[in-house]
This record gives C-alpha cells, structure tokens and sequence, in this order.
C-alpha cells in the first residue's frame, strides 16, 4: 500500500515560490488564495541566527483531525496514497476542518467549499509529479511513496536529518523537511 | 539575551490569516440558543416527570414552544454560518461517529419530535374544541402517567445530550488549545442549565416555579464557576500553548470581556442577588436572570472568539 509523501530540503530552499505560482496556475486557486506557500523561520540568540526557508502546505497527516471532524464525509482519505481530499460536493462548508487543521492549511474557496492542497493527485495518477515540485528551480522537492525502501523520499528521510512542522500536535503529518 | 523566533508567512487567506476567524456571532448564538434550549428541555423534563403537567400555571405549557422557537433562531444562525449552503442536506445523508458536529445534526434532528410530544401534552385550549378528536387524544394520554413520564424523561435525556454536544463540539477541535479541554462539555450544559433556569424564571407565572427555579439557579451557577476554575487550572497546568491559552482569558485581550461580563456580571453577582432573594432579604428581582442570560451568551462569544486566537504554532509570538 502506497503513502505518498513530500521531502524538502529547507537547505536548498530559496523561497522564489515558483512551487506557488505552479500551483495556483495548476489548480486554478483563485486570486487572494494559497494551497501552499513559503515560510522564512529565524530561530536563535543574537547574534547566532538561522533562518528555515520553507515551502508548507496542508500535511496529509496520517492522523487527520479534519477527516475525523468532518459531519458529511467530504473530507476523505483517498484510496491511493493517503492523501487528504475534499469531496467539494458532499461539503456544507460548516469550516469544523479549518478549525481542526493545526496548520491552518485549508481555506474556504468562493464557490463555498473548503479547499486545500490535493498533492495533485490527478498529476499523480498519471505518473507526473505534483505541479510545485516538477517546477521547483533548485530541486528541493521530492515526492514520492514512503513505503518503499527504494524511494528517493525514503532513502533522503533515511540519510540526512528531518522534522516534520507541529509534531506534538500529534496528527503524524507526511510532508518532510531535512535541515 | 532571549532567544528570538521570527516568523514570515507569505500566506493570507481570508478567515485563516493572521488568526483563524471562521466562526462569528452565528456560531456563539446557535451554541447559546442550543445551550438554553437543552437546559428548557431538561427543566420541561422535570417538571412532566413530577407530573406538573396537571398544573394549569405550569410553564410546561409554554416551554416547547418556546424552545421550538429559540432552537429555530439558532439553527437559522447556524444555517446562516455555512459557506455551501444549499448543501446542507448532506449532513442527514451519512452519520459519521467520530464527528461531534454529525452528532448534534441528528440530535437535534430527534429533539424537535420530543419537544412536539411534549407540546401535545398541554394541547392549547382554544383548539381543543376545533380540533375534538385530538382532544380525545390528548386527553387519553394526559392521564396516562407512564407516557408522561416517558416524554419527561425523553426531553431530559435529549437536553443532556444536545447541552453536552455544544461544548463538545468546540472540544474535540485539539488544533485549538483553549478549546480542547473536556470541562467545556460539562460547562456548556451547565451554563444552558442556568440561562435556561434564569429564562423560565422570568416567564414562570407560578410564585411556586419562580422559588424553585431561582434555587435551582443558584445551585447551576455555583457548579458553573466551579467548571471555570477546572477548566482555567486544567489549562495552566498543561503544556505551554494550553497555559498561554489560558492567558488569553486571564491577563489577555479577552480578560475584561471574561472576567467582567461572564465571571462577574453573569455569574457571582446574579448569584449573590438570587441568594439574598431566595432567603427572602430582597424581592426576586428579573436583574439576575437577565444578568445570567446575558452572561450564558457572552461566554460562548468569549470562547468561540479566543478558542479561534489561540494556536499551537503561533500564539507565542501573538502576546
């Protein structure tokens, strides 16, 4: 069973939001909104200071409280990969997954569902990869199966060192960042 | 030198940044309205229970109707806060048991037949002689004191559970952490107890009700800030998103509103009014109930409002 996930690396990272811009275009998000965008996280004591540059985006946890809070079955996980959709006709828009989300990585579109990102998976499922990562200009995405021991998602988490954002959240999100 | 930690979020979706705020007055006043109307249905259970229903000034006469009413305003506002509107429907087309929200949609689904079952106990008078074959109905089962106390009972169970469902609702959301604290479920119900109890106060116009329910009252406040103080020591003895949490209603920007309104103004000085009123020092004076009632509601303004505010990730650098 595949379980789709994403490695960054926040050292090759830039932050030119090229993954951004792929993303609205690929998806059509409407103007005003984001399924991803990039973060700058300046951690330490003066003078000694390092900055994360990072490209977040909705976790696709593996423990997703906006599938559990969900009163009408809209938000799901998919059959291929684990990822977290959004069925947009089965959503009343009632916004429980907004506030479930402790990455705040949803949005209500203006048609009046909830949207987010969809780890493109209709790309996936063609065998491309997700928009933001076939554009990355510095090649710090990587998406791929961690299920398997031969990925390059796997071999990378398996190698250099990685955190995932809000572990102690406790929702055992699938997007990687190695520092 | 403090460690210093920036954070730059080139992110501005409307309702999510720079602080979640998807949920507004639509929200505190269905949570309020559903809160009340749980507390007038386990007071109407009560009082069928005891078979007050024979009283001609018993208030079960007007209490399902008017939680009817106040439960139709709420879920007006509870329709009115939903961005897919006409989609609504969806909500009754499945039942999912991990989700608090699936389970107030079919709760309140079963509470408007008990509250019906109810009113046709008190079947209002000047129908029954249009309507003569109901009354033969109504009449049968007015005496019938196993079903009385069946519909009593039904409208006590459902008030508990749609009076729990309010703060669980809030509670299960653990990405906020002043909301996730299973004290709400309880201090929820107990709030809709005591705005309940301080409304029909107010309508009673049996002296005997009027006596009873300001004691009653009394008793729901005291158990109320009891809950607060739970709820507030339970979040400052957790991690530290929880204590800065907490902190939001007591040294925060939603302190005065809390401390003030809900604490003060809507729960110690009604009770203290209502004990001198209850051992007969003063007049029962509507103050106190309208003090109660206004402060039920504040408190779900409060909590919707700084539960929104306050972030695992984020809400160190918002003090």
């Amino acid at each position: 069973m595949a379980r789709y996930g994403m490695v960054i690396d926040t050292k090759k990272c830039v932050g030119c939001m090229d993954c951004v811009v792929a993303c609205k275009t690929e998806n059509q998000v409407p103007e005003g909104f984001a399924r991803d965008w990039i973060v700058y996280d300046t951690t330490g004591v003066y003078p000694t200071l390092t900055t994360e540059i990072r490209s977040e985006r909705c976790n696709h946890c593996d423990n997703p409280p906006c599938v559990y809070c969900c009163p009408c079955g809209a938000s799901h996980i998919h059959e291929r990969g684990g990822v977290v959709l959004v069925h947009h006709e089965k959503c009343v828009g009632c916004k429980a997954c907004m506030a479930a989300c402790p990455y705040d990585a949803r949005f209500v579109h203006p048609e009046g569902y909830v949207d987010k990102c969809t780890l493109c998976i209709h790309r996936v499922e063609k065998g491309m990869d997700p928009a933001c990562v076939a554009v990355c200009p510095t090649h710090c995405m990587y998406f791929g199966d961690l299920e398997d021991a031969n990925s390059m998602v796997r071999r990378l988490l398996n190698e250099q060192r990685s955190h995932v954002l809000l572990e102690s959240a406790g929702t055992k999100p699938q997007i990687w960042y190695l520092y | 030198m403090n460690p210093v930690r920036e954070l730059i979020i080139t992110r501005h979706n409307e309702m999510v940044d720079p602080l979640l705020n998807i949920w507004g007055m639509e929200i505190a006043i269905y949570l309020f309205l559903g809160g009340m109307v749980a507390g007038m249905m386990i007071i109407l259970g009560y009082f069928l229970f005891k078979g007050r229903h024979k009283e001609l000034r018993c208030s079960c006469a007007l209490l399902p109707g008017l939680s009817i009413i106040l439960l139709s305003i709420g879920m007006l506002a509870l329709f009115l806060d939903l961005e897919h509107k006409w989609y609504f429907w969806n909500m009754y087309l499945t039942f999912k048991p991990a989700s608090p929200m699936s389970w107030g949609a079919w709760i309140l689904l079963l509470v408007y037949p008990a509250l019906l079952a109810a009113a046709f106990l008190r079947f209002p008078e000047p129908l029954r002689a249009a309507f003569p074959s109901i009354n033969n109905v109504v009449v049968k089962f007015q005496g019938k004191q196993v079903f009385v106390r069946f519909i009593g009972i039904l409208n006590m169970v459902l008030g508990a559970m749609l009076g729990i469902y309010t703060g669980v609702l809030l509670s299960s959301l653990g990405a906020r952490p002043l909301w996730s604290s299973s004290l709400l479920g309880p201090l929820f119900l107990v709030s809709g107890l005591s705005t309940a109890a301080a409304f029909v106060h107010l309508i009673a116009k049996d002296p005997y009700e009027r006596v009873l329910l300001a004691k009653a009252d009394n008793g729901f406040l005291t158990v109320e800030l009891f809950f607060i103080i739970l709820f507030i020591t339970g979040l400052l003895t957790s991690t530290e998103v929880h204590i800065e949490s907490a902190r939001l209603l007591l040294n925060g920007s939603y302190a005065p509103a809390f401390l003030v309104f809900v604490v003060c103004l809507g729960i110690v000085i009604p009770l203290f009014i209502q004990s001198l009123a209850v051992s007969r020092r003063i007049r029962h004076t509507p103050a106190a109930p309208i003090m109660v009632i206004a402060g039920g509601f504040i408190l779900r303004l409060v909590i919707v409002y700084a539960g929104q505010a306050s972030h695992w990730g984020r809400i160190s650098l918002l003090k």
